[in-house]
């Protein structure tokens, strides 16, 4: 059996359901956006894989866009978990239920 | 395929583990080393300039970002930051039609013709960054600089 395109798509498949299970069974805030980042890495994963295989950089330079986006989205993520730890003392998720403050 | 799995194994298991690991701190440091592999898996892929952004800004800049995020919302007295999770069930049954979802597509839709890199590979991408992807481009220094903006103003305490 030669590796090709179907293996790599399968392991990043593999990844991004892994990643989905976290995001349904985690309670705490900074655990979630761990989960979020597994399932990021494999999409950047998927999409260098497919541009390898077509040998077309384009592949390559949407990974890029995706680590910066990811790390955008940490960022403010990060600050908000922040935010809600000094309002309400925790980042339990099941313990955050109000909207006003 | 021994490099493929061998990584897929490594990336596997450290996913796994990022989502179900019982230590906040351990998860964080589960996810560096996955995140690693993944820029070890985009060198076997020939795609050494993704590989070197990725540890930069991901393990590099990201992990830090966590821990210090791990730091400043718990007390650190010496114990493990304990996390659970639970509905292992429902989620494990999603993950699993998931996944089978996805096989089911990938297995049955064709595959884009087989081409090679060149030897240019990363001039190349640097003129589609700046010709092709020009707009995207510009517009995504605008968005790091407003979530940067937006993190000091969400995150400074009011009275500071």
């Amino acid at each position: 059996m030669t590796l090709d395109l179907t293996h790599w798509m399968l392991l990043s498949a593999l990844m991004f359901s892994v990643g989905l299970m976290g995001l349904l069974t985690r309670k705490n805030a900074v655990a979630l956006l761990l989960s979020v980042e597994v399932m990021a890495n494999a999409v950047n994963l998927n999409l260098v894989a497919i541009g390898q295989h077509r040998g077309d950089e384009t592949g390559q330079v949407m990974a890029l866009f995706g680590i910066a986006l990811t790390v955008a989205e940490v960022v403010v993520g990060l600050a908000i978990i922040i935010l809600i730890h000094r309002l309400n003392k925790t980042i339990e998720l099941d313990e955050i239920s109000e909207l006003s403050g | 395929m021994i490099g493929f799995t061998i990584l897929g194994l490594i990336l596997f298991v450290g996913s796994v583990q990022v989502v179900r690991c019982k230590d906040l701190v351990h998860g964080v440091l589960w996810l560096a080393m996955t995140l690693m592999t993944t820029a070890a898996t985009f060198a076997y892929l020939d795609a050494g300039f993704v590989a070197g952004i990725q540890v930069l800004l991901y393990t590099g800049g990201i992990v830090i970002l966590m821990l210090f995020a791990v730091m400043l919302t718990k007390r650190l007295d010496g114990a493990s930051i304990r996390i659970d999770s639970d509905g292992w069930l429902r989620a494990g049954v999603v993950g699993f039609l998931f996944f089978a979802g996805l096989t089911a597509v990938i297995l049955n839709s064709p595959m884009p013709a087989k081409g090679q890199i060149g030897e240019e590979s990363l001039e190349k991408v640097g003129t589609l960054f700046l010709t092709r992807h020009l707009a995207a481009f510009e517009f995504l220094s605008i968005l790091l600089l407003a979530a940067m903006i937006g993190a000091i103003v969400i995150a400074r305490k009011k009275d500071a």
